[in-house]
């Protein structure tokens, strides 16, 4: 076949507007189509459902955050500035900032517990330059201390602001060591690991044992008779900032 | 050649120079044998002479195993399994501080100490100690 100069140009061009064309498609579709098909059917993952009534009854109540920094070493630090976060409370505006009116109910619970959301997309693992944070196949977005660089991309990709940097070495912010579990050292970040410790033998994260009103419900988001499915299925659930699309693993039933 | 005197004494004075570690130690006798704490378990997760040679080989493997690869039970060579643990299994089970074990050998062959103890917890040094090893460490 004689192709022409012209007839060759235009089939190149029209070839490299399909080729875009099929990434566009690809790249705008919508968000719940994606939602779908990281559903059933596709091993475990991971979540937490947190009970925003029971979570009120005792007022002042720290005992999840407690248990995590005990087990974890979880240093005490009295500057704001270096403090070092795994599970924590905020104020409700904070935690669901465009779900609040002057006239709305308020949520009841003030402040509420926070952690890492344990997204289906996380940002933060999508950023990090060396590999250090990634997502594990059950769910758990899972932290290599050994290889953070301590660039925090990480903290600065995060919208939950769900990581903590080590400004300075926390041992001699903690009252005691647990000496199962590693303390981190100055220049790395960190952040709740979902107790993938714990998970590992078959248990529970740390936080859900520790608390006493059986607040926190832990369980496999994939699984329809799993606890967390059966009351994300009889009950309203809100997550954080859900319209950024990372999905976060952890709902508050209101 | 005018300046055989000044040459020859230079190139004396530089071989000298340059090769005194080597008459320093020959002068020295050799340094003692490090003499690293005795394990208290019945035999290593590994065979002797491997250990030394390539333990951080090992360890590496256990790190990216259990991290990154969700690994934790090591299958040793002659059957019997072990919880993938520094603190745990190397230290607390058998071989105790790791100043007294680890840092001997380092410090004698001029290995920089590893910085695992930055975050990996050791049990302390026999002089210091006052609980049980798999007591809590006193900071």
């Amino acid at each position: 076949v004689k192709l022409s100069r012209k007839e060759f140009l235009g089939l190149v061009a029209g070839t490299a507007v399909l080729a875009g064309a099929g990434k566009l498609v690809q790249a705008v579709q919508p968000a719940g189509e994606a939602a779908r098909q990281e559903g059933e059917g596709r091993g475990r993952r991971w979540g937490m459902v947190i009970d925003l009534e029971l979570c009120s009854r005792e007022e002042g109540c720290r005992l999840c955050s407690q248990a995590c920094h005990k087990a974890h070493n979880v240093p005490e630090i009295p500057n704001r500035a270096h403090q070092v976060k795994w599970i924590w409370h905020e104020p409700a505006d904070r935690v669901f900032p465009f779900q609040q009116s002057a006239y709305s109910r308020p949520l009841g619970v003030e402040p509420l517990p926070v952690l890492c959301n344990h997204c289906a997309h996380p940002s933060c693992a999508r950023v990090c330059p060396t590999g250090a944070t990634w997502k594990r196949e059950d769910g758990v977005v899972m932290m290599d201390y050994h290889r953070c660089i301590g660039c925090r991309y990480c903290m600065a990709a995060c919208p939950y602001g769900s990581r903590s940097f080590n400004f300075e070495d926390p041992r001699p912010y903690l009252a005691a060591v647990n000496p199962e579990f590693p303390t981190r050292c100055a220049g790395v970040v960190e952040k709740c690991n979902f107790c993938e410790e714990r998970l590992a033998n078959g248990g529970v994260p740390a936080c859900v044992e520790g608390c006493h009103h059986k607040a926190m419900v832990f369980g496999d988001l994939n699984d329809p008779h799993s606890a967390v499915r059966q009351l994300l299925k009889s009950r309203f659930a809100l997550q954080r900032l859900p319209e950024l699309g990372n999905g976060p693993a952890i709902f508050y039933l209101v | 050649v005018r300046d055989r005197a000044l040459i020859f004494t230079g190139l004396f004075l530089f071989v000298t120079l340059a090769t005194f570690p080597v008459w320093y130690n020959l002068a020295g006798g050799r340094g003692a044998a490090p003499q690293p704490r005795k394990g208290t378990g019945n035999s290593c997760v590994a065979p002797l002479p491997y250990m030394r040679a390539s333990h951080m080989e090992l360890l590496r493997e256990w790190r990216d195993g259990k991290v990154r690869g969700n690994r934790r039970v090591f299958g040793a060579a002659d059957g019997s399994a072990y919880p993938v643990s520094l603190t745990g299994t190397c230290l607390n089970r058998c071989h105790g501080s790791a100043e007294e074990f680890c840092n001997r050998c380092h410090s004698y062959a001029g290995v920089p100490v590893p910085n695992c103890w930055r975050c990996h917890s050791s049990p302390p040094a026999e002089a210091r100690r006052t609980a049980p090893v798999v007591g809590r460490i006193a900071q």
